[in-house]
């Protein structure tokens, strides 16, 4: 409508930019923590990634550079069923968590203000995964049900639920509780107001919880490891009780793989989440 | 006599053990500008959001051209909101969420884009369809939010502090606009603001709340001019207000005899504007006496404060007079006042 309310715009926008060089600028002496913290972080991670391209057969010694480990890990029949295991179990665990912790976090927020059902709620995120893993186990136990996969999706669900309530509780605590009336007032009915206002406004916390129950499944060791079968396995105990025997280039490889697999998702997540806010 | 649109019958609201609404009886007819005014916390917010269908009210009937209106959930209510914080739905274009309530009530799509593409001529937004509420700036999401509320023709539309956000240039535009928009779509609109300027300026008839009692329903004249008691006279606009006790002629105070003035109660208010001011000597029947502490003007009036003799005002605060043309008197001169029994009301 009027021009010079766009420019405003646009230039506030520009101004967003800024912050960042000038934070730079205040750092001071403080860029060596900085730089010592992400070394320690991130040197292991890309020692994996350097000895994964290694050609001989050692781990820990480099000698040339090869990509065979990665075709190697692929034709080692045991380690890709437990990748596929993990996958499956990661997928499902993960679909569940969403679905239920979405729809928990909207029914603590939205009906049930307590924040003893809260605790309750986000308490195995919280729990020390022993306790989980033991309580299960004897659950399982108890109630006769045969380990395997199936158990482990039922235990990982359990935390993966939390995390995602976790996620979507803080952002529907932030949403304005006006738009789900605004909603209502304009003729929709509870339903129609949550898949089209709710679920839309509070999807990157969605989105987010979901990666969160995925990646958190995937690399589960201890739970993994009391509620499997004698059958079955996933990739951690896999890994495991492979490294045991010492670790070779195989695994390494594997290690970078499921470093680009989660890099790729929190990018996506990230992406996703950006385009819902701009919107 | 017309039947009223809405009739709202002892109405009672409670927080806890905090009454919210005491037991209200409000009438609204239809085509009304009406105005719900008073401090926060006096209930208006919860009167306004009971006639959405936002709150549950624990006694009393609310009755829209005959239906009974607490006995229908929110999304059936013949009555649109426009919120606050305007609740623009974030993730959708202008045109989507101006169309949202028409297409929940199964519009066919061309209909709903005609009569989107018609309410955003009417507020002034034609051509920003597909923007985002994002992309508009505070009085254009604004005029959206006023769009989404009338594109379903309610019969009632209720407005919750609408010009609150707006700054002050844009919020006395928005007040015009208003004001002409509701002579135009000719829909009855509740407004609630605690800014008695706005009420005062754009309403038909005012209810000024306060503790969740409805103290006075009038025209902004009528609440001016005759107040209905000490917490109205105070609220609306400025007034000097000294307590004693009425008499045939007027306000008996101690120390002083009789302020002249007219009706019932133990208040008497008069208006800055009604008191006339002179050096001493210089009225023929002066009420009080007092000396000037300030004279301010203020382009066109100048306001000037006087401490009477032997008297204190209700609030504790000097008398004010408001006069036309520049200040007369400088601090410390010794004054006159008087004003007519008929400008001066006294109430409970």
């Amino acid at each position: 409508m009027n021009p010079g309310t766009n420019t405003a715009a646009v230039e506030k926008n520009r101004s967003v930019a800024w912050p960042g060089s000038a934070r730079k600028r205040r750092l001071g002496w403080l860029w060596l923590p900085l730089v010592v913290c992400l070394l320690f972080l991130y040197v292991p991670i890309a020692t994996v990634v350097a000895m994964s391209f290694n050609g001989g057969n050692s781990a820990l010694h480099f000698q040339s550079f090869s990509l065979r480990w990665y075709p190697a890990f692929f034709r080692d029949a045991d380690m890709v069923r437990a990748l596929l295991s993990s996958l499956t179990v990661a997928l499902s665990a993960a679909a569940f968590s969403t679905v239920v912790g979405t729809l928990l976090a909207v029914g603590l927020v939205r009906y049930a203000r307590s924040t003893f059902l809260d605790s309750l709620a986000m308490g195995p995120a919280i729990m020390p995964d022993i306790v989980l893993a033991i309580g299960l186990l004897a659950f399982f136990t108890l109630g006769g049900i045969p380990l395997g996969l199936t158990t482990i999706t039922i235990a990982h669900a359990a935390f993966g639920v939390a995390f995602v309530v976790a996620v979507v509780r803080a952002r529907l605590v932030q949403l304005d509780r006006s738009l789900e009336e605004a909603s209502e007032d304009l003729g929709a009915g509870r339903s129609a107001t949550f898949l089209r206002v709710t679920l839309p406004t509070i999807a990157p916390a969605v989105l987010a919880g979901a990666l969160l129950s995925f990646t958190l499944s995937l690399d589960e060791f201890v739970i993994a490891f009391f509620t499997n079968g004698p059958t079955t396995t996933t990739l951690p105990i896999a890994i495991y009780s492979r490294v045991r025997f010492g670790i070779t280039p195989e695994i390494n490889a594997l290690a970078a793989m499921l470093l680009v697999l989660t890099i790729a998702s929190v990018i996506i997540g990230a992406l996703a989440i950006r385009r819902t806010e701009k919107e | 006599m017309i039947e009223p649109l809405v009739t709202i019958r002892g109405l009672c609201a409670h927080y806890g053990s905090v009454k919210a609404l005491d037991n209200i009886t409000l009438d609204i007819r239809d085509n009304e500008f009406f105005a719900l005014l008073g401090p926060s916390g006096c209930g208006k917010t919860t009167l306004l959001r009971s006639l959405a269908g936002f709150e549950a009210p624990t006694a009393g009937t609310i009755y829209l051209a005959g239906d009974d209106l607490l006995a229908m959930p929110a999304n059936r209510r013949p009555v649109n909101m426009m919120f606050q914080s305007y609740a623009l739905f974030p993730h959708m274009t202008v045109e989507r969420n101006v169309g949202y309530g028409p297409a929940r009530a199964g519009v066919p799509r061309a209909e709903v884009a005609r009569r989107v593409a018609e309410v955003l001529e009417t507020v002034g937004l034609a051509g920003l369809a597909n923007r985002r509420p994002s992309q508009l700036s505070g009085g254009q999401r604004q005029r959206v939010a006023l769009a989404r509320a009338i594109v379903n023709r309610p019969r009632l539309l209720l407005l919750d502090e609408p010009l609150s956000a707006l700054d002050r240039n844009v919020r006395s535009q928005m007040q015009t606009e208003l004001k002409r928009l509701q002579h135009d779509v000719g829909i009855t609109f509740v407004i609630v603001t605690h800014d008695q300027e706005e009420a005062l300026s754009m309403a038909d008839r005012i209810a000024v709340m306060s503790h969740g009692v409805v103290q006075q329903v009038a025209t902004p004249e009528d609440l001016y001019r005759s107040p209905a008691n000490r917490h109205v006279a105070e609220f609306i606009g400025r007034s000097n207000i000294f307590e004693g006790e009425a008499e045939p002629r007027g306000l008996r105070v101690p120390n002083i005899g009789i302020l002249p003035g007219h009706g019932e109660g133990s208040y008497l208010v008069v208006r800055p504007e009604d008191i006339r001011i002179a050096p001493r000597g210089g009225l023929p029947s002066p009420v009080l006496t007092g000396t000037v502490v300030d004279s301010q003007f203020s382009g066109g009036t100048t306001v000037t404060s006087v401490i009477p003799d032997n008297i204190e005002t209700l609030s504790r605060q000097p008398i004010s007079v408001t006069q036309p043309g520049f200040p007369t008197f400088a601090h410390n001169t010794a004054v006159e006042l008087a004003w007519p029994s008929h400008s001066a009301v006294i109430v409970a």
